[in-house]
Formats: C-alpha cells, structure tokens, sequence
C-alpha cells in the first residue's frame, strides 16, 4: 500500500512499535514485490526451478514429518502405512538435498551474491548446514540399530572436532527433540528468510543479461541490482 | 506363497543384505550409491542448463 492512499500517521502513532514495523517491512518489501506477477526474461531456464523444487520438498518433509512425530516410532517401524510416510519422509529429504545441491551449484557458478545479494548467498549456505544438521538428527532419531551405529560414530567425530561435550548423540530425547522442533523452525525460518530476501533484491542476472544492460541503459553503479 | 512382485524385483536389483560397495583410488573412497547420486545431480545440472526451457504462449 502506498503511503498516498493512506491518512498520514500521527506523531504518536509514529512512536508505536507497530508502525515502525509496518512502515519498515512495507518500505523493504511492497506487495508488488513481495508477490510479483512477472520475473525477468532470463528466469526462464531450468537452473532456476531448483529452489522451489527445494521449497516443495521441505513441505512435504515438514507434513510426512508431522505424521510420523504424531504417531511415534512403533507405528512408523511396523505399520505398512507407517513405513510407507517414514520412506516418504526419507525420499523428500533425497530430494530436498539433490535440488538444494543443483540449486547451490547454480547460483555458485552464477556469483549470485552480486548486487547487494551478499545476504541472500549466506542465509541459502547457512540453510545448507542446518539442513546437514536435521538430517543427521533424523537418522539418530530412527529408533533401529542403524541409528545406534551412527550415533557412536557420530560421537566419534563430534569428539574428534571438539564438540562432543555439547551434545549428546546417543541421548534419543536429546536428538529427536532437535530434530522434529529447533533445526526445523531455524530451517524454516533461514528459508522464509532467503525468500524474503529475494524478492527485495531480485533473482541475480546471468553474466551476459547483466553486461548488456548495464551496457544499454542503467548507470555503472546500478549493475547487478534488482531488475 | 504369494511374492510382492515389486519389492523382490527391487531386491533383486538392489541388494541391501550385503555390505556396500566402494570405489577406492589413492586417497578417493566413496561409496558407489554416492557416486551415482553425485553423477545425477552432475547430469541434472548439465540438463538443466542445457535444455530449453518451454515457453508460454502470451495472451493478447
């Protein structure tokens, strides 16, 4: 909403945390660009499908992860329809790492951190190590001896790197406490992030689009910038 | 008795009963599951790239 169409905000209404927030987050991201209705020519290739391929195997871990966490490890270890959202759960998390990966290599070979897009770069790597994380959490909170040999294994390297006092992954409520609650929410929260971020700065230009349009109309201190 | 036919074929192919395979070379050693998984992503990315993307046909 543009500030033309609304009354003018008071004094005391301006020092209300509220407004503060509204006018700052309204300022970063106006609905146009929060939700667009077009992109650039150049976002339509395939290399730029990987990250919502990512999106949408994170929802499907989060939903098939909810059902099992609901129904607990007996159901999900001896139940046919157990097993079936356990290995539903699994195969999202294949796929969720196969287009988080290509998606990287993409934007990697693209510097997609140029422009003002530093931040983008950073919350997506950050997400790539948390993820690391819940997943490793998710083989320890399996239940079944496969989880029993990659916690002394895994307790082996996290001593081994200085970490081991921190956690404890033979501990089953430890692991699966951050594996179905905390590196979910930082998981969701570093990807609604990066979203954000996104739409404020734009999806990065190839090399090529970029050299031309700086080229052909903007000035040199506006390349790489949103489109 | 009555076979899954799926599950067998899949076994068949697939057998989880014997320790994984490793392709080891001087310092490399990895399993061949990984090697295929890192293969595919290789050949998707490529694709990706490569392959035209469909476009839309623009209404007036």
């Amino acid at each position: 909403m543009s500030d033309e169409k609304r009354a003018p905000v008071s004094a005391a209404e301006r020092q209300m945390w509220t407004t503060w927030v509204r006018e700052r987050a309204v300022r970063a991201l106006p609905p146009e660009k929060l939700l667009p209705d077009r992109q650039p020519a150049y976002v339509s290739s395939w290399i730029y499908v990987f990250g919502v391929a990512t999106i949408a195997a994170l929802i499907v871990i989060v939903v098939s992860g909810m059902v099992l966490g609901l129904k607990g490890p007996t159901w999900w270890h001896i139940s046919s329809l157990g097993r079936f959202f356990n290995s539903i759960h699994l195969w999202a998390v294949e796929l969720f790492f196969f287009a988080m990966v290509v998606h990287l290599w993409g934007k990697f070979f693209m510097a997609a951190w140029r422009g003002g897009r530093a931040r983008t770069w950073v919350t997506g790597a950050i997400t790539f190590l948390v993820a690391i994380g819940a997943a490793f959490t998710g083989y320890l909170s399996q239940q079944n001896f496969d989880s029993q040999w990659i916690a002394s294994e895994g307790k082996d390297g996290l001593n081994s790197v200085g970490i081991g006092a921190f956690f404890n992954v033979a501990n089953f409520g430890q692991m699966y406490t951050f594996h179905v609650i905390l590196l979910p929410v930082v998981v969701v929260a570093l990807v609604v992030w990066h979203v954000l971020l996104v739409r404020r700065h734009g999806v990065v230009p190839p090399y090529p689009a970029r050299v031309k349009a700086a080229t052909a109309s903007r000035p040199a201190a506006e390349e790489g910038s949103a489109p | 008795m009555i076979v899954p036919v799926v599950p067998t074929v899949l076994a068949a192919l697939f057998d989880l009963s014997d320790p994984p395979r490793y392709l080891h070379w001087h310092f490399f050693q990895m399993s061949v599951a990984n090697v295929i998984v890192i293969a595919l992503m290789i050949a998707v990315f490529a694709a990706a790239v490569l392959i035209p993307f469909p476009k839309r046909e623009r209404t007036p």
